[in-house]
């Protein structure tokens, strides 16, 4: 039967370079819809333009690279991902470059590098070589092994700090045990004991600014002038854009700059403010194109390996997307998580891209196992 | 073998859970967007008029433009106040590429002293973020030609220009006309409970003194707005709408600046006043005080040492002697007691007394004298004086007599009909009402009964009755009229396009008699001071070319016991007499009052002072326009 619909003379040519033709084709259109959006919320400033479209055009590179590799090689590297991933983490926590009150990166000499980026990528596929080495569902001894391997990277990486970070790949590597099965009973304490562990979160591990962030989200009114600023003026800039937004170029949050952040992290304030209701509910379908597409490649993946780490990556980008739009739109405090494809800036991108390289391998691969 | 152990495998079962896993986080995602897209309906759709303007009021700004103040024109359209563009030195030290850097720059370019770097440093400090601060605050035309050549250089330093007042007669009419100076707390205050401050958003300046702050209403005019769209920082992007300021109304006085400065050279070197009124209209055609001061130096802030000066002077220039100042009447009252006389019947015209150089009351041993030893008798009696030739002469035992058998209940009840002890209603604010006294004002103020020594030197002007010169001019005006009062008025008019939109007169409830005659008999009395053998102004009025009437006084300071001689020399000079003269002209059409008072210029010497003003008014400048007329005449010829 699934003979029947792969037959040979249906190999395209966009399969044989191992792309997703759907995949790629809703991230080009997303990636034109950053571009003319940066354009606009940076002050009509081409060189932006210029230098994001570079660093996509990289990151594009590094996808389709990345979707050349054979699925077996992700699986075996996995633990070695891992462990130098979670050995890079240790080192930063002792060596690592201090940048914006945060201790992330690690000095490699001709560049800065962000290991929590590798473990965004290195979590979901050590959590899904791990599972899927036994029979599905796991075992529960498996699921706790699973969680210290989610947890250790995790804490370092709220350590630095950077709670956004860690925050995504935490969910990556529960996404990953989720889709393996892993039971309600489970999740149901694991949920219980998550809220028990929130005092402790706040007390012990919280920095000051980041537990003034959760209170401004609780208030921001109470101090308009200082943090609560930035979620008011990106509350009236999306609420001020209405139904069909002020137009292109017209935002004048984003334009005469009352926005904060306003390329970056706030990027999604000034696109409601210029293209209203309607302009949302089209990046809305945009980004749930993108997730329904990596869900398929998930679903009709061979093996479970590929399936839980297609399924984690699209569930992980689909949480990019949510914290982003809901910190913006003020129902989630303020992380610093961008909006993915969208915000300017890059060290996540190429992560974000690789990871739809993954994607793209395990679309196209498992057919050519499946021919021969 | 290999096919066996991963048939050992349910591939079937795992894709199955895989599938079901997928289809709840399917769901799951699915809730997610919706719990976004209600969110954002709720803030797009439900709230967006509200955001709408948040987000007007963020980006809108309304600013107040200032009107231009009216200029103010004396009656023959000459500029008496006028606005001139002013230019300071503003910096927005937030603007600057390095402040101190920028301040020693500009310290070196325009000798900017340590003084003004101090004063700016502390506004720095009291200024809002991104406003300027202003670190000199007139620059002259050299200065800014300088700073515009190298502006470029300095970035966050501008020129900020606005107009501000120019009084061109300097000191010749600051008592009258008053200043402007820049809007103080207080001000601010009586702004906010008047209503007004919205009004006085962008203004600088406010009347503080005189016309000036008397009219300020009509002179101020009504505040523009500018709706600009401003960015996050406050700067003004582009301009939204305009609503233009309309600008305060140009005003014309009575006032004629030529008269005024007669009367300034006539008062030069003395301490008094001079009014000139118009006895038809009540128009305050001069009103001088002097010493005086240069009203500019207000209106950019006077220095405290100036400031210190002016208010530490022996000779108070602050204070406005014509309105302010309260001088006791003496003889020049003479005349409106003549009236009361007549009236009451108390005498007749030609009634006579005897004056031997005192007078006493029965049963008392108190002599009250006459300025003239020998006392006063009419040319053609050798014994007694009448009425007539008791106001030529001004005979003090006379007036004592009809002081006396008036009593002070009809003299005070009369002499407030005049005005007396009253503000005349002159607009200015500062008038004093002097003090026209009564029984009830002596048991109010000295917790005395009154007695009747008090009423006999009533008779004289004196004891505790005060007036001001205006108080004075308008009285006469009112004797020169036969009753009918005017309020005496500065203010003329609008100039409207150019031309002068004249107010009406404000007339006050005449002064009535019983008998119309008793008014030519003191108004007689009033010519023979001037032109009559033994009439106190007859030599300072000799060969004027026209006929005035008038009444001398002499007011004395200090007083000298019982048989004592009052010894010029003796006396300091700040108690020397206050000399006074009150007059009219033309005597049988009367169309100008004046008031002099002199303080310690000894007896008789106002009377040359009014007589050196009026012939200005009746000679000089008739001459002028003359000439004046002549010339333009040869000129268009």
């Amino acid at each position: 039967m699934l003979r029947d619909k792969l037959k040979p003379g249906e190999r395209t040519l966009l399969n044989k370079i191992h792309i997703d033709g759907w995949l790629l084709t809703v991230l080009i259109l997303l990636m034109a819809v950053g571009l003319v959006t940066i354009y606009a919320a940076g002050g009509k400033d081409i060189g932006l333009i210029q230098r994001q479209g570079i660093r996509l055009g990289v990151a594009m590179i590094a996808m389709f690279v990345v979707a050349q590799v054979p699925i077996g090689a992700f699986r075996r590297s996995s633990i070695y991902f891992y462990v130098i991933g979670l050995a890079m983490l240790v080192a930063v926590l002792f060596i690592g470059t201090v940048g914006k009150g945060a201790q992330r990166w690690l000095d490699l000499g001709f560049m800065q590098f962000q290991p929590s980026e590798v473990m965004k990528l290195a979590v979901p596929m050590m959590i899904a070589w791990y599972i899927s080495r036994h029979t599905l569902p796991p075992k529960t001894l498996h699921i706790f092994a699973g969680f210290v391997l989610v947890i250790t990277p995790t804490l370092l990486i709220a350590k630095q700090p950077d709670l956004g970070t860690s925050l995504l790949i935490a969910s990556s590597g529960f996404f990953a045990l989720f889709l393996a099965g892993m039971s309600w009973k489970l999740i149901t304490t694991i949920g219980v004991l998550g809220s028990g562990f929130a005092p402790v979160l706040w007390i012990f591990l919280m920095r000051d600014y980041q537990k003034q962030r959760v209170l401004t989200f609780l208030n921001p009114e109470s101090d308009p002038l200082g943090s609560g600023y930035h979620i008011i003026q990106s509350k009236i800039a999306i609420g001020s854009g209405g139904v069909e937004g002020k137009g292109w170029l017209q935002g004048t949050q984003s334009q005469l700059e009352f926005l904060p952040e306003r390329h970056t992290d706030f990027i999604f304030a000034v696109f409601s403010e210029e293209f209203g209701f309607y302009g949302v509910i089209g990046l809305l379908l945009i980004y749930a194109a993108i997730v329904a597409r990596g869900m398929i490649i998930a679903v009709r993946a061979q093996d479970a390996f590929s399936k839980i780490l297609a399924g984690s990556i699209t569930l992980t980008f689909f949480v990019y997307v949510f914290v982003n739009m809901g910190m913006v739109s003020g129902i989630l405090p303020v992380v610093g998580v961008p909006l993915p494809l969208v915000s300017y800036g890059g060290t996540s991108m190429v992560t974000l891209l690789a990871g739809f390289g993954i994607l793209m391998a395990i679309s196209t691969q498992k057919r050519m196992l499946l021919r021969e | 073998m290999v096919f066996k152990r991963i048939s050992i495998r349910d591939h079937t079962a795992e894709a199955n859970l895989f599938a079901r896993r997928t289809f709840i986080a399917l769901l799951v995602i699915a809730a997610m967007i919706f719990t976004l897209l209600s969110n954002l309906y709720y803030l797009q759709i439900e709230r967006h008029e509200d955001y709408q303007t948040r987000s007007n009021g963020n980006r809108i700004k309304v600013l107040p433009v200032a009107p231009n103040r009216g200029l103010i024109y004396d009656r023959n359209g000459v500029v008496l106040a006028e606005n001139r563009p002013v230019y300071s030195l503003k910096v927005i030290p937030e603007e600057t590429e390095e402040l101190e850097t920028t301040l020693t720059l500009l310290s070196e370019l325009l000798d900017i002293t340590e003084e003004e770097i101090a004063d700016f440093q502390k506004e720095f400090r009291s200024t809002r973020r991104f406003k300027p601060v202003t670190l000199r605050n007139q620059l002259n035309e050299q200065d800014v030609a300088l700073f515009s050549a190298h502006q470029h250089k300095f970035k966050g330093v501008s020129i900020d220009a606005r107009l501000t007042r120019y009084y061109p007669y300097a000191e010749s009419l600051t008592h009258m006309l008053g200043y402007v100076a820049k809007i103080n707390k207080r001000d601010l205050q009586k702004l906010t409970e008047a209503g007004f401050e919205d009004n006085y958003a962008a203004t600088y300046d406010i009347g503080k003194l005189g016309i000036e702050k008397y009219h300020e209403n009509l002179l101020h005019g009504q505040v523009g707005y500018q709706e600009v769209e401003v960015n996050s920082q406050g700067r003004a992007i582009r301009t939204l709408s305009f609503t233009p300021p309309v600008p305060g109304q140009d005003i014309v006085l009575n006032i004629d600046v030529n008269l005024q400065m007669a009367a300034q050279k006539a008062l030069d070197g003395k301490r008094g006043a001079v009014v000139v009124m118009d006895s038809r209209d009540g128009g305050v055609l001069s009103l001088y005080s002097n010493p005086s001061y240069d009203p500019n130096l207000f209106v950019n802030g006077i220095s405290s040492k100036n400031y210190n000066a002016l208010l530490q002077s022996k000779d108070r220039p602050l204070i406005n002697r014509a309105t302010q100042g309260q001088y006791p009447p003496a003889s020049t009252i003479k005349p409106h007691m003549a009236l009361l006389a007549l009236d009451e019947e108390v005498i007749q015209p030609d009634t006579t007394i005897r004056d031997n150089g005192s007078f006493q009351l029965r049963n008392s041993s108190h002599k009250w004298r006459d300025w003239r030893k020998w006392g006063h008798r009419n040319a053609d009696d050798k014994n007694r004086i009448n009425v007539t030739d008791a106001i030529k002469q001004s005979c003090d035992i006379f007036f004592y007599d009809v002081a006396y058998k008036l009593g002070i209940d009809r003299i005070s009840a009369k002499m407030f009909e005049f005005g007396f002890g009253e503000h005349t209603g002159v607009d200015l604010y500062e008038e004093s009402a002097a003090i026209m006294p009564d029984r009830g004002w002596k048991r109010a103020n000295k917790n005395l009964p009154w007695y009747p020594g008090d009423t006999v030197i009533i008779g004289i002007g004196q004891s505790y009755w005060t007036t001001t010169p205006l108080q004075l001019a308008q009285s006469v005006s009112t004797l020169a009229n036969r009753g009918t009062r005017y309020v005496p008025q500065i203010i003329r008019g609008n100039m409207i396009e150019g031309r002068q939109l004249v107010f009406e007169p404000k007339e006050l409830r005449p002064v009535e008699v019983k008998n119309p005659e008793n008014w030519d008999v003191v108004l007689n009395g009033m010519y023979s001071v001037v032109n009559e053998k033994q009439g106190t102004a007859l030599n300072a009025f000799k060969d004027a070319n026209y006929v005035s009437a008038g009444k001398t006084g002499t007011a004395q300071l200090f007083q000298i016991a019982q048989d004592e001689k009052y010894d010029k020399e003796n006396v300091s000079d700040r108690l020397r007499d206050n000399a006074m003269y009150v007059g009219y002209a033309p005597y049988d059409n009367p169309e100008i009052v004046i008031a002099v008072a002199l303080e310690n210029a000894g007896s008789g010497a106002a009377t040359p002072v009014a007589r050196q003003v009026m012939d200005f008014y009746f000679r000089d400048q008739p001459a002028l326009i003359a000439q004046e007329v002549e010339s333009t005449d040869l000129a268009s010829r």
